[in-house]
């Protein structure tokens, strides 16, 4: 016992700690554009492409949901520089993020593109539009209107799981508390700030996404 | 240098895993009952306790399980608790599965008609008979497939637990690969022993899923 808190060392570690959450920020800014992207092509292949895609597909969603986020990592990591694939640890940290969410988001988007009726798609080919014109204007929309508030969810899901890939030495939040508390010995502390910093990076995060989405999506999306 | 065969390394593995099954038991388990408190608190007509319950839940689910597992295991320490690795594992996963689980199991309340409060009322039940015998039972019976499928979750997230220095699956993986310089086959089977455990668990969950939704 006799243990008192210090918070003495905090005004000389606000840099490092914003330095770490900037990185946290891209990380999970690339793997939102990436991860979206990936998982609305993966859902459409899923659905329309050959069959030999949509297996591959199905074996894709169900290995990567089923295994840990930390051990795809480490495969990425440190398992590919033996296939001749070697990645900086930002670039592997992006990838594995990337690929571990859009097996999630491929669920979600399938499930919107599912939800759209039918007809939709029927009365814009019956209007003369082109398959591709069909999917990325009127049936797309529609899907990412229903799925958006599952895709939020998920979007912050992942910025909490990013906190693994100080493990691989990026210099994000979580390294910069490692390197703090080895530095100030004041462990307790450092993860507790670096903790309220995650916490407001989340509520921020849903925030932002919840009000972006009802600009570029419309009314009604929560 | 110790040479290590295929079967080695597969036989480490799989003792190694062990660890991971009885952490994910006891987390489980550990997380189920203090979850089941966080759930009576959620569900409370007392404001103050739906509020103290809603704040826990958001404090878990907002915050990265890491940063958790790290606090349990410095911050415990202060209490004047000693504390090892399996310890502060058992104890931070337990605290994150509550919260998960009491905010499943919410929904599930939620989900009930009116009328079985009312029912339950009429028969004379206090509000503990009318939890007990009608509420949670038909609440745990349609959350059964979300449940399920929080338990893959938390088995993935007791690879976690090898950064503060529990020896379970991911840190005997490690050990083995700086002994071996193998990572892609290593990290390969250690993703392989996961799947083995966790997508029977997912198969099930969406079996759940489907039978409920009929």
């Amino acid at each position: 016992m006799g243990y008192s808190l210090d918070f003495g060392w905090l005004a000389g570690a606000v840099g490092a700690i914003a330095r770490g959450a900037a990185t946290t920020v891209l990380l999970i800014a690339v793997t939102t554009l990436a991860g979206t992207f990936l998982s609305i092509l993966g859902a459409a292949g899923k659905r329309n492409g050959p069959k030999p895609l949509q297996l591959a597909i199905g074996i894709y969603v169900e290995v990567m949901r089923n295994t840990p986020f930390l051990v795809q990592l480490f495969f990425i990591f440190f398992g590919l520089p033996s296939l001749g694939i070697r990645l900086d640890p930002i670039l592997a940290a992006m990838l594995a993020m990337t690929l571990n969410m859009a097996a999630y988001t491929i669920e979600i988007v399938g499930a919107g593109l599912d939800a759209v009726p039918r007809g939709q798609t029927e009365a814009a080919l019956a209007l003369g539009l082109r398959p591709r014109q069909v999917f990325v204007k009127i049936v797309l929309p529609q899907a990412l209107k229903v799925i958006y508030p599952a895709l939020t969810s998920q979007i912050v899901i992942m910025m909490l799981e990013s906190a693994v890939v100080s493990q691989i030495a990026v210099r994000e939040l979580t390294y910069e508390a490692d390197m703090l508390q080895a530095r100030t010995f004041r462990a307790f502390e450092t993860y507790f700030v670096v903790t309220m910093v995650y916490l407001g990076l989340s509520m921020g995060l849903r925030r932002l996404l919840v009000a972006g989405g009802r600009r570029a999506l419309g009314a009604g999306v929560s | 240098m110790i040479e290590f065969t295929f079967w080695d390394i597969v036989r480490n593995l799989l003792l190694a895993a062990r660890w991971t099954v009885l952490l994910s038991l006891a987390a489980f388990v550990g997380g189920a009952l203090v979850g089941l408190i966080v759930l009576f608190f959620r569900i409370a007509k007392n404001k103050w306790a739906k509020r103290i319950a809603s704040g826990y839940i958001a404090l878990f689910q907002g915050t990265p399980l890491l940063m958790q597992l790290f606090l349990m295991f410095f911050g415990l320490p202060m209490l004047g608790l000693r504390i090892d690795p399996w310890m502060a594992a058992v104890l931070g996963l337990t605290f994150f599965a509550s919260a998960y689980l009491a905010e499943i199991w919410r929904s599930g309340v939620d989900a009930l008609p009116r009328g079985q409060w009312d029912a339950g009322a009429s028969l004379g039940l206090h509000y503990l008979q009318e939890l007990r015998l009608i509420i949670l039972p038909q609440a745990f019976a349609i959350t059964r497939a979300p449940t399920v499928g929080f338990l893959v979750q938390l088995i993935k997230s007791t690879a976690l637990t090898s950064i503060i220095g529990f020896e379970e699956l991911v840190r005997t993986s490690n050990a083995i690969n700086n002994a071996t310089f193998e990572p892609f086959k290593v990290y390969g089977l250690v993703a392989l022993i996961f799947f083995v455990m966790c997508f029977p668990l997912t198969q099930y969950a969406r079996r759940l899923k489907r039978t409920a939704g009929r």
